[in-house]
């Protein structure tokens, strides 16, 4: 039987297999947006917002910068493989939000394939498992042409 | 004017190492050191000041009580101050106000830290999906070198940076750290040797990256009106900044996953790193153009040069022509970390922004044996804590 495919930390993106996307806040009074998700109180000095809506943040974006784990990091990060496989790490600017967001880059994509100002989008993939559950997280790819 | 400046009336240091032993007794040997050099007797200090440290369970949390109980009661007024790796600047900040309120005359700042190997990686334990430290590890493997390299590899990109720059950056601290009793690591590095080190975090590798260290750090301070009767010129500090930055706060700093948006507000005109140094600069009445020497956090050796131009030496852009030119080396117009850096020391949190001071304060004097740069009269360190806690002090010669 297939596992079930859950969040690794819930709503922080959707789940939709093909084009998934990022989920933040908005401040209901001001507009400014947040990620990872703001619910209590708003951020900007100049605002006193509680409330707040959900949205999907822009799918693509440019490459700020890049690097990688050439050693496994601690817990509680999970190897997903052993022997350990370093991965890339991305940060990548979103244009309409004007906000960098820190995530994982995909296996079988090296830092000698990454250069900055390049287009990134968005996918799913798995963070680790257990017998019941898939536990997917968010990470950052090269965009199609 | 009310009076703006306190006096360092004494340092004091325990070597950084991994000597595994209890944090107290670090902070101890650093506090005696720092009285006898005062000339300060441990009942005559009113106030201390202590820097914690949060892997070393509740006697760290509480680390001004611990390391005064171990001195022997005393009565003093107390506290303990938490800001990450600019706690040490906290403890000072708070001391200094108490003597400028005229609530104590004398104070014991210390810090001190035992680490454990290798990363740091969030304290406690359990499932915290709330807590961004916790989650950065979990779900990114963000490590502290990960936000290191994501610094270098822009550096490269917009300014022209190369890794035998960064690499260079360790060949100069090295050979200050060569000649420093406290620093851990002693050993002077060449440029291929440093590129030969393994990758941690691209483009930067083990040699460049600070390691986690023992240590202990102090300092006696006291208002200028108590100085004068134990001494006729003692080295002042002029200012402290623990500056948090302005919305939107548009570089990504550990342990986020994001920065803020800037979709809403204008970008501030002077950016958090920035605003660290020239808020000291305005406290102390005096810019980049006066500073002699300057201690500031090489968490890597590509971040050193990040803060050339964060505290004014130069424009963004130009740190690694002061660095090719050796204008930051000893010897040159502006020596940098003439103490050997973190690339020496490794951290020791809680000591580390008090031990910039004690360099500082170590140069004015011209007791730095070996690593001296000469005529120095006015210095500036710099240093960042996890979350928004901006950390730089001026000492200078009074």
């Amino acid at each position: 039987m297939a596992k079930k495919r859950t969040p690794a930390v819930p709503g922080w993106f959707t789940l939709d297999a093909a084009h998934p996307a990022l989920l933040g806040t908005r401040c209901k009074a001001c507009g400014t947006v947040f990620f990872p998700r703001e619910e209590a109180f708003c951020r900007s000095p100049l605002c006193q917002g509680t409330e707040f809506e959900e949205l999907e943040l822009s799918r693509r974006g440019r490459l700020w910068s890049y690097t990688n784990n050439a050693y496994q990091p601690p817990a509680p990060y999970v190897p997903r493989t052993d022997p350990y496989q370093p991965f890339a790490i991305a940060a990548v600017e979103l244009e309409r939000e004007r906000m960098v967001v820190l995530g994982q880059v995909v296996p079988g994509v090296s830092v000698a394939d990454l250069e900055v100002g390049i287009a990134m989008e968005l996918v799913l993939d798995t963070l680790s498992e257990d017998e019941e559950n898939e536990y997917l997280v968010y990470k950052w790819k090269p965009a199609a042409a | 004017m009310a009076e703006r400046e306190v006096a360092i009336l004494g340092v004091g240091m325990h070597p950084w190492g991994k000597w595994g032993r209890n944090f107290v007794e670090y902070g101890v040997a650093a506090a005696q050191a720092a009285l006898a050099d005062a000339g300060v007797a441990w009942s005559e200090v009113q106030f201390v000041a202590g820097g914690e440290t949060i892997r070393n369970g509740y006697p760290g949390y509480v680390a001004g009580a611990s390391i005064a109980q171990a001195l022997g009661w005393n009565g003093a007024q107390v506290t303990s101050s938490y800001g990450a790796c600019a706690s040490g600047s906290q403890a000072i900040a708070t001391a200094r106000a108490q003597i400028l309120a005229g609530i104590c005359d004398v104070a014991l700042v210390v810090g001190a830290d035992t680490t454990p190997k290798g990363f740091f990686a969030p304290a406690g334990s359990g499932d915290r999906t709330r807590d961004p430290d916790w989650l950065r590890f979990r779900l990114l493997g963000a490590t502290n070198p990960v936000y290191f390299g994501l610094y270098a590899r822009r550096r490269m990109d917009l300014y022209g940076d190369t890794e035998r720059d960064f690499a260079q950056v360790k060949v100069k601290n090295s050979r200050c750290g060569a000649a420093n009793p406290n620093a851990r690591y002693r050993q002077t590095y060449s440029v291929e040797e440093v590129l030969a080190s393994a990758m941690v975090s691209d483009p930067l590798r083990l040699l460049q990256i600070c390691a986690t260290s023992d240590g202990g750090a102090a300092l006696v301070l006291s208002s200028l009106a108590f100085a004068r009767k134990r001494t006729t010129k003692p080295v002042t500090i002029a200012a402290v900044s623990t500056v948090t930055p302005r919305f939107p706060q548009t570089v990504i700093e550990m342990p986020n996953f994001a920065t803020d948006s800037a979709a809403t507000l204008p970008v501030p005109d002077v950016s958090f790193k920035d605003s660290i140094a020239k808020v000291a600069y305005e406290q102390a009445g005096l810019g980049p153009e006066d500073v002699d020497v300057a201690e500031v956090y090489d968490l890597s050796s590509a971040l050193e040069l990040d803060w050339y131009e964060n505290i004014g030496l130069c424009k963004p852009g130009e740190a690694v022509k002061l660095l090719r030119e050796g204008v930051t080396s000893l010897g040159g117009r502006k020596p940098v970390n003439p103490s050997g850096g973190l690339g020496a020391f490794g951290e020791a949190i809680p000591a580390q922004a008090i031990a910039q001071v004690c360099e500082l304060a170590g140069q004015i004097r011209g007791q730095a044996a070996g690593r001296q740069v000469e005529g120095a009269r006015v210095g500036i360190t710099a240093n960042q804590g996890l979350f928004g806690h901006g950390s730089s002090v001026i000492v200078k010669a009074s």
